[in-house]
């Protein structure tokens, strides 16, 4: 069976929990998605935009010294942290900005965390000549203020947003209001396989690149389909990319990896598939951090694009249905696994993907087999720059004192207007 | 047969508009919202909606949304959601609960509606909810005997109006404006074209929310609509006058929906 339905549900998930105000643009932005899907021009434009400007097909990366690590696994990196801006994010934004073209708008919003979306999104704007907002939570902006300056350098709006929990569930509930008052010229480019249909389906079709390319690669590298494939988890679209291709094989593992925070027992974490009950946040249902009177409850992450408690209505259709495993990681395990990959491979990549390598490394760690007989995917969603100073933080890299006069340089930053 | 239909048809009767008043349970505290709600009653309020509290509420402006926030913290539960309820229904007038969905979704909608049933409640507005999501929730309203209200907002085209129109019971709820809720300096016609347009899809009566916050502009949109709707004006007097400035506005706007500007 195909999901989604008509509607826009994965069997119990899904579907389209909005004000009645938006109803009239999700359908006109499902309609043309659906007449993009088959138009030729469109499909063309895509293409040459992903080719020449995205820099894809990424490269499937063997990666031998960190395969000792791991008892002779052989492990091959998407390297989603190659494409343009830095991660996976672009391909859908691209995909969305054509949209935007398309159904004649001119003014885009989006939400982000770790700021790689806003980026990307900034990034479309500038090339297609869009108006372009991005609300951050406030929290975001300072744990990720590289890309609050590259925001602002491509010429976008960047509205931090103090709020709540000061972090992406506050900035999606910024970003939904603005929609909602200005859903005639704008469109709303949502950054994940979550939100209302048609936002999970035409999201994943457009990382559905990534596991098609890397199917192939595989193929041509191996010569045959993986074992597993492991990516992170935060709404889910770079593993429903990655993911989605192999769905009927069934020889191959599909594992996420969730943020798990201090720890997915003490409770703050990020880990709704892992530790959360079905709800509906931002317009469809899923599996959701809430309280007994379906409160959301706030999360817990040293990651900024996985500090988010709902996810993608698939992933809780997969997870059901059991063709996907889903396990929390630590803060500590992702921090651990960066450093692993930076002095393995010369890969810095994001702490969203760092979460993969830990996961990665525990399944094989599982497995029956015998290390060397397996192959094993990871996701390189996205690359770590912009979590350096998170990092030199972490493994005490720099002296307090740098630390205290970089507290001290931010805090005058703040103040100014 | 709706619990509402008497009132509408007293209102029509007198040749006015009901007004429906909003304030959400557990502003400041649950005592005083409930006297905040028993004053605006006392002052001519023909209905109240008893506002849900709710971590995300969407379409709400600053103001809604602090006191969402605020009522939270100082520990509203759902239980104290449906206690507002059976305190505001002692009254005598119609009492509706508006909540987000998945407050309603996590108690489960159908023991929800008994709950809010055995409270005196007489429907629920869901601003969140569409009703192509809700035939379970309908099923429950319709075992209950509540009144299920949707909304349709100004991009609704009219095929999506009958279909609002053919879910609710009781009365359309027409979010006049694009937007988040808060008081607005001007009425607008867009509001009367909306209501023009339910009234083409639909027999039911047609309550405006726009922002309303004062009686003048409860007149104005009195000269059009079956009723009027007001939030965001109750909320920021509550929490800036106390419950006699929400018994003072209550009163003017009382005053004005009867008083309708047909102008």
């Amino acid at each position: 069976m195909s999901v989604p339905d008509a509607s826009g549900h994965f069997g119990a998930y899904g579907g389209r929990f909005v004000p009645e105000a938006l109803v009239a643009a999700l359908d006109e932005l499902a309609a043309a998605h659906e007449a993009a899907r088959t138009d030729p021009v469109f499909r063309a434009e895509l293409e040459r935009l992903l080719t020449t400007y995205a820099g894809r097909p990424t490269p499937l990366t063997d990666a031998r010294r960190l395969s000792e690590h791991t008892g002779g696994a052989r492990i091959l990196l998407k390297r989603e942290d190659l494409a343009h801006t830095g991660s996976h994010k672009i391909n859908n934004v691209l995909g969305q900005a054509l949209l935007t073209k398309a159904m004649g708008k001119k003014r885009v919003i989006a939400e982000t965390g770790a700021g790689q979306h806003g980026v990307a999104t900034a990034t479309a704007c500038a090339l297609f000549g869009f108006e372009c907002t991005v609300y951050m939570g406030e929290e975001d902006t300072r744990r990720q203020a590289l890309n609050v300056a590259r925001m602002r350098l491509l010429g976008a709006e960047v509205v931090s947003v103090s709020s709540g929990t000061q972090t992406l569930k506050d900035a999606t509930n910024e970003a939904m209001r603005d929609w909602v008052t200005n859903v005639d010229t704008t469109h709303y480019v949502i950054g994940s396989v979550v939100g209302p249909h048609p936002f999970p389906m035409m999201v994943r079709n457009f990382q559905r690149v990534i596991g098609v390319e890397a199917r192939q690669q595989c193929l041509d590298l191996v010569g045959r389909l993986p074992d597993a494939l492991v990516a992170c988890v935060g709404g889910g679209s770079n593993a429903i990319g990655l993911f989605s291709p192999f769905l009927d094989d069934s020889g191959v593992a599909l594992v996420g990896a969730e943020a798990g925070g201090d720890g997915v027992e003490t409770g703050r974490h990020a880990a709704p598939l892992t530790a959360g009950e079905p709800g509906v946040l931002h317009g469809s249902r899923s599996y959701l951090m809430q309280d007994e009177d379906g409160q959301t409850l706030t999360t817990t992450s040293i990651s900024a694009g996985l500090d988010y408690p709902g996810v993608g209505p698939e992933h809780s259709y997969l997870r059901d249905s059991g063709r996907a495993s889903y396990t929390g990681i630590t803060d500590a395990d992702a921090m651990a696994a960066l450093q692993v990959l930076a002095r393995t491979e010369g890969i810095l990549c994001a702490i969203e993907s760092a979460h993969a390598f830990a996961r990665a490394f525990s399944w094989i760690a599982e497995q029956d087999a015998d290390p060397q007989d397996l192959v094993v995917i990871v996701n390189t969603s996205g690359r770590g720059d912009k979590d350096v100073d998170t990092a030199a933080r972490w493994f005490g890299l720099v002296s307090a004192e740098e630390v205290a006069r970089s507290e001290l340089v931010r805090a005058r930053e703040g103040e100014q207007p | 047969m709706s619990a509402l239909d008497d009132l509408f048809a007293r209102c029509r009767g007198e040749d006015r508009a009901a007004l429906i008043a909003y304030l959400p349970a557990g502003f400041p505290s649950y005592q005083v919202a409930v006297q905040a709600m028993t004053a605006m009653v006392e002052a001519g309020v023909d209905a109240v909606e008893v506002g849900m509290p709710y971590s995300d509420p969407l379409m709400e402006g600053p103001v809604i949304s602090a006191a969402h926030q605020a009522s939270l913290d100082a520990g509203t539960r759902q239980a104290d959601v449906l206690r507002t309820v059976e305190a505001v229904a002692a009254t005598g007038v119609p009492t509706l609960v508006m909540g987000y969905w998945n407050p309603v979704h996590r108690y489960g909608f159908a023991r929800w509606a008994a709950d809010l049933k055995k409270a005196g409640g007489v429907g629920a507005i869901t601003p969140d909810l569409i009703p192509e999501e809700a035939p379970q929730w309908l099923e429950a309203c319709r075992e209950h005997d509540l009144d299920p209200v949707f909304l349709v907002a100004p991009s609704s085209s009219d095929e999506r109006i009958a279909v609002v129109g053919r879910a609710n019971r009781g009365f359309v709820y027409a979010a006049a404006v694009m937007g988040v809720t808060g008081a607005r300096t001007e009425v607008g016609k867009g509001a009367r074209t909306l209501v023009e347009r339910v009234r083409a899809q639909t027999p039911l009566p047609v309550a405006v929310g726009l922002g309303v916050s004062n009686g003048a502009q409860a007149a104005e949109v009195a000269g059009f609509a079956d009723a009027v709707v007001v939030g965001s004006a109750l909320v920021r007097a509550l929490a800036d006058d106390g419950v006699d400035g929400v018994r003072r506005l209550s009163a003017e706007l009382a005053q004005g929906v009867r008083t309708p500007d047909r102008s």
